[in-house]
């Protein structure tokens, strides 16, 4: 794009502004930008509330068990809040999370090495996600209905290859210590991807293409954007994703349940994502705010295990502190943005 | 190369474009040469931007054939358009709200830096917010999501973004139809400017009669997908074209 001056200027009238989002010499402050910032509130909160009522809610050990709240939604929120930007939703995140591992013990036992058998069950979740796109963008059905659909239909693949039955994640210990049975593992998975997913969302085409597709697709279109080919590649990253936050799962937990996910890890993950600041309206969302969120909801998790909640109230009361952490957070994001200008 | 205003630029030969049972264009054939600038007017509904948009690639025509620089080409994207040159303004802007302004004017064609190819926001900006001071248009900061922008900013961002794009063949669709009078001025101000370097054909579809003769250098006038009137503005009237549409007007009136 050529912006020289071709004439007599017209008066001084746009301004620069100082960077305040975007830079790339700013990734810091990129990190503590409006709309994480009354999530990032929210959180700190809870943590104060937490470690005033109990003793052991700040030690190393609780420390551990909250990280494994918190790294298997904040990777599963990533890829959601990618698909929530350009208007969509994968309801079948948490089957494709219960698959993949699955996916890894058999292609082992079929005499492939380790890490090709986790690329290969990596790859057969990008598959999916393409199926789901493909179904969605090409016959028009909203993704709603579609993951609705692959919802059941990979819970029964995953039933009828596993025969119902448990797995052992395959592997030694190194492969296993890796991937998620090391105390710290699955967090530092989850913080790498955190990362990259950051980068791809503000810092690259494709990033910026989904936010335009989700904001406005008729004028992505009108620019040239490929909208189809913006929605498909990101239901094809959700479901890579959910996959391998199935496989660290695996070799944490050292047993892959055929009924484990679903419905349940898939919302957390959506939740992250809208706790953090994502709008279900497209075309505004943030990666870190979905990390951040998945922080708020693994400390209420942990918090309230921590004070030994009656088990059957529990899901209640999570249930009760999210909407009041979605509506506090919803709330001072308006206050914050009315101030900011 | 250029300049003498004689090569013709581009060149589109009996468009037909249907929508289902809509015949929105019926074999429609216009050119534009370099340093050139033609009109479109017509009703609401008339066609006019559905045959802009069989020239950037955002349609493909049913029928009819189209020539840039006398060759002829198949327009099947809209990156296949601007690669020969062809840049919009759409009605509808083709803004996304939920960006910045600088987002936008960069949109498709993101600036990119080394080693990784990341976006390179501070060079995107500082070249919106000269586009925008050489324009001389007004907008808070090139930061600001557009949503937050009147209708003429909006308007002054979309031309921008089509005039500094190194455009060579510029389409406008109503590209003043939300602006002020002093933001008009400034945005035909910008247009001259362009078409006295007389290597760029426009083509700009507008409302306003007089204006549209003031400014251009020939007219086609566009009813119910056919061109029913073509003329150069110095020997075209404004009563000249209202009679055609009266005309027009109650003959359909008639046939009730
Ligand atoms: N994407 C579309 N799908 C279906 N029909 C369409 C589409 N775009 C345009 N049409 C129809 O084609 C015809 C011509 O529309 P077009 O937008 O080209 O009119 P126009 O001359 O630009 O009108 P206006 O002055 O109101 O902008 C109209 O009947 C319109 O309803
Ligand atoms: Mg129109």
């Amino acid at each position: 794009m050529d912006t020289t001056p071709r004439g007599a200027g017209g008066a001084k009238a746009a301004s620069s502004a100082p960077p305040r989002r975007w830079g790339a010499g700013h990734a810091f402050r990129g990190f503590l930008i409006q709309r994480e910032a009354s999530v990032i509130l929210v959180a700190v909160l809870l943590i104060i509330y937490f470690g005033f009522a109990n003793p052991n809610f700040i030690t190393n050990n609780n420390i551990v068990t909250l990280s494994q709240f918190v790294a298997a939604p904040a990777i599963i929120a990533c890829g959601e809040i990618m698909l929530l930007i350009c208007k969509e939703i994968d309801l079948s995140a948490g089957q494709t999370f219960a698959l993949a591992p699955f996916l890894v013990f058999f292609g082992a036992r079929f005499g492939l090495p380790i890490v090709v058998a986790i690329l290969v069950a990596l790859a057969i979740c990008a598959a999916i996600g393409l199926l789901i796109g493909l179904v969605t963008v090409l016959l028009e059905v909203p993704s709603f209905v579609t993951t609705l659909g692959t919802f059941f239909l990979i819970t029964g693949i995953t039933l009828t290859i596993s025969r119902g039955f448990p797995a052992t994640p395959p592997g030694g210990k190194f492969l296993a210590g890796i991937l998620g049975a090391f105390s710290y593992s699955e967090i530092i998975w989850a913080l790498v991807i955190v990362f990259l997913m950051h980068m791809l969302l503000r810092h690259t085409r494709w990033g910026l293409h989904t936010i335009a597709v989700g904001g406005n697709d008729i004028a992505a279109a009108e620019a040239g954007i490929k909208v189809n080919r913006i929605k498909v590649g990101n239901f094809m990253l959700t479901a890579a994703l959910a996959g391998f936050t199935g496989i660290l799962e695996a070799y944490r937990v050292g047993s892959s349940d055929p009924l484990a996910g679903g419905a349940n890890i898939m919302f957390f993950g959506v939740a992250s994502g809208v706790i953090g600041g994502t709008a279900l309206t497209g075309g505004a969302g943030t990666i870190v705010g979905g990390l951040i969120g998945a922080i708020v909801l693994g400390v209420l998790q942990d918090g309230f295990t921590l004070q030994g909640i009656n088990a059957f109230l529990f899901d209640g009361i999570i249930g009760a502190a999210i909407l009041i952490a979605m509506v506090v957070n919803i709330r001072l994001g308006r206050l914050q943005q009315s101030h900011l200008r | 190369m250029s300049g003498n205003g004689v090569a013709e630029a581009i060149r589109a030969e009996n468009i037909v474009k249907r929508f289902g049972s809509i015949v929105a264009l019926n074999g429609v054939s216009i050119k534009v040469h370099r340093g050139e600038m033609l009109g479109i007017l017509g009703d609401n509904g008339a066609g006019k931007s559905t045959l802009i948009k069989c020239m950037t690639g955002f349609h493909q025509p049913d029928s009819g054939r189209i020539f840039v620089d006398g060759t002829e080409v198949v327009l099947d994207s809209v990156d296949r358009a601007r690669s020969f040159g062809i840049e919009c303004v759409y009605q509808d802007l083709a803004l996304v709200n939920t960006l910045s302004v600088y987002h936008n004017m960069f949109l498709n064609r993101e600036l990119r830096k080394p080693p990784f190819g990341l976006l390179d926001h501070a060079e995107m900006r500082r070249r919106t917010a000269d586009a925008l001071n050489d324009i001389g248009v007004g907008v808070p900061s090139v930061e600001e999501e557009v949503a937050r922008l009147s209708g003429g900013q909006r308007q002054a961002i979309a031309v921008a973004r089509a005039v500094y794009s190194n455009a060579r063949i510029l389409l406008l669709d109503e590209p003043l139809a939300a602006m002020g009078a002093r933001e008009s001025g400034l945005i035909i101000d910008l247009i001259e400017r362009l078409r006295t370097r007389g290597d760029i054909a426009m083509i700009m579809i507008a409302h306003n009669y007089a204006q549209t003769l003031d400014v251009c250098d020939r007219v086609v006038l566009v009813q119910h997908g056919e061109i029913t009137f073509e003329g150069r503005s110095a020997e075209t009237s404004v009563e000249q074209l209202l009679e055609i549409v009266r005309r027009e007007y109650r003959a359909a009136r008639r046939g009730l």
